[in-house]
């Protein structure tokens, strides 16, 4: 019970390698490997929860000198929506993998994708600083071979072109930790924190932190740092897109939030750099600029890429706005956000599996055959624009409540009217595969596609409806990240 | 290459030396400079200069690419269940202490074991890249 931690990193970990051995095997293996890091979330984050953070020492030597793990509820929040999402592409991925990856790779698929959940496993629990990246290391070179494994030649552009921005912000986070190591002797996180409050000033300090924050910004996509993002989610795989596009961007967003409030202290970022002067404005342009991009592309996950780089804004905005309201409808946007467009992701991978493109002129008609795709496209896409009773409106309300409490009513407008340019995608899409004539008509997906796929948006609409759970733990997550 | 005498003969010369480089690098690791990580690489680069000199094909053949393949699975998994190990038996993941009769020796045995495990996978995923560079023309 007390290796509850370890274990969450250590099983996928262990068996990515089997997938080699055993190539048969490989989709059982992975999905006991994620099914195994699911239940492990799951005891961890009740355990974060009843009794308080989880603090493991590897290899007896104790911190600051040995390398520890430290799960708070923010991570044990992350960890829950990771490896669900984890566990229900594995489940639906089986046979859109046979489908889109040659035979003899498909072992090596799953080897992939099991150490990316291990890297993303391992930056959010962990509480060592240099970890961090050699777990972001593993997540994102596993994450640029997945990419390239896509259906054509442009995946290999994709894959090169996040790599290059990428390591582009791998190495100014490194450079970062590097900086802080230097002035404090330090890398675990704890101990940066106790000892960072005299060196505030230096512009050492300074300059890890705006290292850092351009870093991280890049691993989030952070508009106009996003131009990696669209690409990568439209010509990955369908299942790397899913997984990529529900938890990726909110892992880096946590490594940003955990060095912002745990490392250098709320104060530093917020009072002292004013770091909201230039995240707000971003954040503003993301949810704009990405939304009117999203409303003229012509292929359906392009669409919900731009719409995920301008979710990625509602975040930020939420962290910019540096009150706790602000903060915990981030943490929750982050959890929502990902649940919807996990959802959506495997509704479009199943129209992809089908038909076997996702332009959208190619999908015309389509909700005729594949009602029940179709439905949890219409129904995700309810819960992107944030239509009430569904959780997308769960985490606006919270961003809007957030914004008037700081009497800004500009920020709140801006949400509201990004929700309408929100509705004209969305409506976009339902009008091409409903109401246009076509005959690109594919036979709706077998049920193990249907029930992850509905699963998650069932969940948006329970969530939408009973916000007791989500808002719960992100008050506790946002109030343990202020006050730890 | 391998046509060329002197090129040929002085590699069959240090290829064995190489690799016993690599070994004594691999396993003196906790006593001197070294370690798993330059020994893979030491071993790596032996395999390299035999396929340089006799050509891709024969190195292929000696060391096929299901090998490597698996060497490099093995590696991490010694190094994984090394950590598991100490985990059954009641301590921390990689505490070495509890893996010896007393803590100096399980601390030794600990740490060949997983320096072993990361040569392992060093040296197959070198020649893995080394392959996969030099094939490609061959395909």
């Amino acid at each position: 019970m007390e290796h509850i931690a370890i274990l969450q990193v250590v099983i996928p970990l262990v068996l990515a390698p089997l997938c080699l051995v055993i190539p048969r095997y490989a989709w059982l293996i992975a999905f006991f490997g994620s099914l195994a890091a699911l239940c492990c979330a799951i005891v961890i984050l009740l355990a974060v929860l009843g009794v308080g953070d989880i603090f493991y020492v590897l290899g007896g030597w104790a911190p600051p000198w040995g390398i520890s793990l430290h799960i708070d509820p923010l991570g044990g929040y992350i960890l829950l929506l990771v490896t669900l999402v984890a566990t229900l592409v594995v489940v639906w991925a089986h046979d859109s993998v046979s489908s889109e990856i040659q035979e003899d790779q498909i072992n090596l698929f799953w080897c992939m994708f099991l150490l990316c959940l291990t890297g993303s496993l391992g930056i959010v629990a962990t509480g060592d600083a240099f970890n961090v990246f050699v777990f972001l290391e593993i997540a994102s070179l596993s994450t640029y071979s997945l990419i390239a494994l896509g259906r054509d030649r442009r995946a290999l552009m994709a894959s090169f072109q996040y790599l290059v921005m990428g390591t582009v912000g791998a190495t100014f986070i490194l450079i970062s930790i590097g900086l802080l190591y230097m002035m404090t002797g330090t890398l675990n996180m704890v101990d940066l924190a106790s000892s960072l409050p005299e060196l505030r000033d230096t512009t050492t300090v300074q300059a890890a932190f705006a290292f850092l924050t351009v870093g991280v910004s890049l691993k989030i996509a952070l508009f106009p740092l996003h131009q990696w993002l669209p690409n990568a989610y439209t010509y990955a795989p369908s299942t790397v897109t899913v997984f990529l596009a529900a938890t990726s961007t909110k892992i880096s967003l946590y490594v940003l939030l955990r060095f912002f409030y745990t490392v250098f202290g709320s104060g530093y970022a917020f009072d002292d750099l004013n770091v909201d002067y230039i995240l707000l404005p971003l954040s503003i342009l993301a949810i704009f600029v990405s939304s009117m991009i999203a409303v003229f592309q012509k292929d359906l996950k392009k669409i919900l890429a731009y719409s995920s780089v301008a979710q990625i804004g509602y975040m930020t905005l939420g962290v910019a706005l540096a009150n706790s309201q602000g903060l915990t409808a981030a943490i929750v946007h982050m959890f929502n956000h990902g649940l919807i467009k996990g959802g959506l992701f495997l509704a479009v991978g199943g129209l992809c599996f089908r038909i076997g493109s996702t332009s959208l002129s190619d999908l015309r008609g389509a909700g005729r055959t594949m009602p029940w795709t179709m439905g949890a496209i219409v129904l995700g896409g309810c819960a992107l624009i944030g239509v009430p009773l569904t959780a997308g409106f769960v985490s606006k309300w919270y961003l809007i409540v957030a914004a008037l409490e700081k009497d800004m009513w500009y920020v709140a407008l801006a949400i509201l009217a990004a929700s309408i340019i929100a509705a004209t995608y969305v409506w976009r899409i339902v009008e091409t595969l409903y109401f246009q004539e076509g005959d690109s008509a594919g036979r709706e997906v077998p049920v193990y596609m249907l029930l992850p796929t509905w699963l998650l948006i069932a969940m948006l609409v329970w969530l939408g409806i009973d916000t007791d759970l989500t808002i719960g733990i992100a008050e506790r997550a946002a109030q343990s990240l202020v006050s730890p | 290459m391998k046509n060329n005498f002197i090129v040929r003969e002085v590699a069959n010369l240090f290829l064995p030396i190489i690799v016993l480089f690599g070994f004594y690098v691999q396993f003196h690791g906790d006593f001197g400079p070294g370690g798993g990580f330059q020994a893979g690489v030491i071993v790596a680069v032996g395999i390299i200069l035999y396929a340089l000199v006799h050509g891709l094909k024969k190195t292929r053949q000696l060391i096929p690419d299901v090998f490597i393949r698996f060497l490099m699975a093995m590696g991490l998994l010694l190094f994984a269940a090394t950590g598991l190990a100490s985990l059954f038996l009641g301590a921390e993941f990689l505490n070495y202490s509890v893996l010896g009769s007393d803590q100096l020796t399980g601390q030794h045995i600990g740490i060949i074991l997983i320096e072993l495990g990361v040569g392992i996978t060093v040296a197959a995923v070198m020649v893995a890249i080394f392959y996969a560079f030099v094939g490609r023309d061959a395909k």
